[in-house]
């Protein structure tokens, strides 16, 4: 009896699995199937006025690059505080717990606050503003990883760094930094996938447009942004250059995890 | 038959080795005593004992050879434990070759449903049954006075030397033939050591031991048969005071008097 | 060096707090119109944007007071008619004036519950496929086969909502309406599309719980005769139960806070559901639709809006973090 029991549990277990994959699978080959019909030339070298992807996928690349190169200092200097000064104090643990919420927070409030604080006053939606958000969704994540990361470095190395009369500054910098390098940049890349791929806190704070434009300081195209509007468009084309734009933005995705997987994975091994 | 179980020629290889772990090994595990496997890091003493209980099989692929006869419950049949297949065979080996590993491994539950769960599991089902077996094997594990106020108590809160007793008791609760101990006492303290030391002595009265030790002086202290392994193969079987007072094989005497290992 | 090291490490980590800070302190203030105008009842108000009736009736009475009036200027003279029309003017005016633009009446009602309920739709749904998942990387595939199918379910983690949301729109949606009946866009498949999204992250969580289980744990109750379910039923859920529970409060908060995986579908209408299969709304929805046409008021009440969001999500993972997932130290 106890042996029934325990086939029809793994058989479930299985089937619940299946069922998850096969949702998953379809997802997948849906967005593979419509994205790849609308590939062409004209994707990558026109401009959303004139049926292609070209200004929305590097405007995102720019606003998520921008994102990422103010947030690496921040994050990262507020992980090594984290792990290198704070100890074992209250504050620390605070700030930790912080920086979880902030990480689980819903991302459209992100883009509600940086409305607020500068949509509204600039009397205008700007690249600046988007950069803003996605820095504001950014940072946690390389904080805790950069934590993480820290924290597996071993203490001995440490003290053998102050005891040839090095400074913590000099510590942390050459040796604690350097050890846990790979994997601190891999939060990095991870951290930018994840934001990359955000709609939410783009819609009215960057917007989009269909132009070229490499001012942050007005309305920047946005390639989620802009998949939104497309997808949702009466027109059969503008529905198709939707789904063409859902697949690159998920294959480069999905390419930077791997990147980011492959790159911890080797220095593990 | 006076050996419950009989290792015979066994030869293991793990799933995917380039080499057996384990080479034409034999030894008797008698009725009743106390059997040790002694030899350095490596040399497959836990390999041989988690042979006994095929505890391997939890991770498919790996090959044997030879044969290990376990003696049937009507004491006149041996059966090769390595031919069984179906899982419920494997079920009801496990009922009656009890192990105990290197770290107390207490269930996430109180200390009663510890002991009970075996039980339970087994199919006793009266209430006062099992009562009943949870108090004698606390007993018969030493641990019944620390414990028969604490019984709904979580069993984690008890501390490492009481845990391995909880898992003896957890053990022999099942009313096993044979117990199997993997270095039962490496990460205790040396006076929860010896507790455990006392009751297996104890043990052997009821149940046919076999131990695995890295401890030599363990080893010498409670066994009456010792087996000294080295690099899979068993260098020497003999009763314990003939491997420690004058051994056969001069590898034995390097091992026994330190000069390696 | 050293000094000046340190102070920029603490600005950064001072930073966090300044956001999350600012955050809740500019929602508020933002909201603070909206919040004064309607208070608490905000919450329990299924009406959006609709006309409040009571204006009405004032505006009525002194209407009728002023025709009295100007009848009888008219007795006295009737060039004082024109005045006293003109005076008409002026004082229905005067009255909108005096009402501000505070006769809308917003209400939170229809997206809070549309929200909530959509979360509990997609947790019931996922919550079942997840375990199973997790359990079977975990404790039942084979490494060669569970290996692979775990990045796939990490890298699956990894899609961006909106695809969600655009498969829903034009595959799933059609699919859901044509074995339950009702609207593409509804209530129903949001919440199916939300769990579908929720899927590999709840199942990739728990499966990190689940293989902290110390192997020897594990083979004790083998070693007793226990089969994979007992072991994986008594042993390895209680032990890794908090570690479960918090990934399935985190993707609650998740799914929750969710924009663009229900913008797609859920209708964004906002009216309660006779049937699961008709379309509502929620917080993330009216957030993501309504910023760009909204001023005054409208747009004050929208940031009470993210002001409660923000909240409600706050809350989910306060709770989480605190009862069920204490980080290793």
């Amino acid at each position: 009896m106890r042996l029934i029991m325990n086939r029809l549990f793994i058989i479930a277990s299985t089937f619940a699995a299946m069922v998850g994959l096969f949702f998953l699978g379809w997802i997948l080959f849906t967005l593979c199937a419509k994205g790849i019909t609308g590939l062409s030339l004209k994707v990558f070298t026109n401009d959303l006025i004139n049926g292609g992807l070209r200004n929305v996928m590097v405007g995102q690349l720019i606003i998520s690059g921008m994102a990422t190169v103010i947030g690496i200092p921040v994050g990262v200097l507020a992980g090594i505080y984290l792990q290198e000064y704070g100890g074992e104090s209250k504050t620390t643990e605070f700030i930790r717990d912080l920086s979880d919420v902030m990480m689980s927070a819903p991302s459209i409030v992100v883009g509600t606050f940086v409305y607020a604080i500068v949509v509204i006053p600039t009397g205008h939606t700007s690249g600046w503003a988007g950069v803003l958000a996605l820095f504001i969704l950014m940072v946690p994540i390389i904080v805790r990883t950069t934590d993480d990361m820290l924290k597996l470095v071993p203490i001995e190395l440490r003290e053998a760094g102050m005891a040839i009369g090095a400074s913590k500054y000099h510590v942390t910098m050459n040796i604690v930094i350097r050890y846990a390098k790979a994997g601190i940049l891999t939060g990095i890349l991870l951290a930018f996938a994840r934001v990359v791929g955000e709609t939410a806190p783009l819609l009215y704070t960057s917007g989009s447009t269909e132009f070229w434009s490499t001012d942050l300081t007005s309305t920047f195209p946005s390639l989620t942004v802009s998949i939104y509007n497309l997808a949702t468009m009466p027109d059969e084309e503008m529905v198709q250059l939707g789904w063409t734009g859902a697949f690159l933005l998920t294959m480069m995705v999905l390419i930077i995890n791997l990147i980011g997987r492959y790159a911890s994975n080797k220095k593990r091994s | 038959m006076k050996n419950m179980l009989d290792v015979q020629n066994l030869t293991f290889t793990y799933n995917g080795a380039p080499a057996p772990s384990l080479e034409k090994i034999n030894l008797p595990v008698q009725k009743h005593k106390v059997t040790a496997l002694i030899g350095p890091s490596g040399c497959g003493k836990s390999t041989l004992l988690r042979a006994m209980n095929r505890i391997h099989d939890l991770y498919p692929g790996h090959k044997y050879e030879g044969e290990i006869n376990l003696l049937d419950r009507d004491e006149k049949v041996y059966t090769n434990i390595l031919s069984l297949k179906k899982e419920a065979d494997m079920i009801n080996l496990r009922q009656r070759v009890g192990m105990i590993f290197q770290k107390p491994t207490p269930f996430p539950m109180t200390i009663f449903e510890n002991i009970a769960y075996g039980l339970r599991l087994s199919g006793v089902k009266k209430k006062a049954d099992i009562n009943n077996v949870v108090e004698k094997s606390l007993r018969d594990a030493a641990l019944w006075d620390e414990a028969k106020d604490r019984l709904s108590d979580d069993a984690r809160g008890l501390s490492g030397g009481q845990q391995q007793r909880l898992c003896i008791a957890r053990a022999i609760a099942l009313k096993p033939e044979v117990i199997l101990f993997d270095e039962p006492t490496s990460a205790l303290d040396p006076i929860s050591t010896l507790a455990i030391e006392e009751m297996i002595s104890v043990l052997r009265e009821q149940y046919s031991i076999c131990i695995v030790t890295h401890n030599m002086q363990q080893a010498a202290r409670i066994s009456d048969y010792t087996g000294f392994m080295y690099l899979g193969k068993m260098i020497e079987f003999d009763a314990t005071d003939n491997i420690f007072m004058k051994p056969s094989v001069k590898q034995t005497e390097d091992y026994i008097s330190g000069r390696f290992g | 060096m050293e000094r000046l090291f340190k102070k920029l490490t603490q600005m950064s980590a001072g930073l966090l707090f300044v956001i999350l800070a600012a955050t809740t302190i500019v929602l508020y203030l933002s909201a603070k119109p909206a919040i004064e105008q309607f208070g608490v009842n905000f919450l329990f108000e299924s009406r959006w944007g609709v006309e409040e009736q009571q204006a009405v009736p004032a505006r009525a009475l002194d209407v009728e007071n002023l025709e009295a009036r100007s009848s009888d200027e008219s007795f006295i003279e009737e060039d004082e008619d024109f005045i006293d029309d003109d005076e008409d003017f002026v004082t229905d005016d005067d009255f909108e004036s005096d009402e501000g633009s505070s006769n809308i009446v917003y209400g939170a009602l229809v997206p809070i519950v549309g929200t909530i309920f959509s979360t509990l739709i997609a947790m019931l749904f996922s919550i079942p496929i997840a375990m199973g998942i997790a359990v079977f990387l975990a404790e039942i595939a084979h490494g060669s086969i569970a290996k692979p199918i775990g990045i796939a379910i990490e890298l699956l983690a990894s899609i961006p909502s909106i695809i969600y949301g655009m498969w829903g729109l034009f595959y799933f949606g059609p699919f859901i309406a044509n074995i339950f009946g009702g609207n593409t866009v509804s209530l129903l498949v949001a919440g199916l599309v939300l769990g579908v999204m929720v899927i590999p992250f709840m199942a990739a969580l728990s499966r990190d719980a689940i293989s902290t289980v110390p192997e020897m744990l594990k083979e004790s109750a083998y070693a007793m005769g226990a089969t994979k379910l007992e072991v994986i039923k008594d042993v390895v859920f209680p032990y890794a139960k908090s570690g479960i529970i918090g990934s399935v409060i985190l993707s609650f908060g998740r799914a929750m806070g969710e924009t663009m995986a229900v913008a797609f579908v859920i209708g964004g209408v906002y009216q309660f559901v006779g049937s699961v299969t008709d379309p509502t709304n929620s917080i993330p929805v009216v957030l993501a639709n309504s910023f760009a046409e909204s001023s005054g008021l409208s747009l004050s009440v929208l940031f009470y809006l993210a002001l409660i969001l923000f909240m409600m999500s706050f809350l989910v993972i306060a709770v989480a973090k605190h009862y069920f997932l204490r980080r290793k130290k």
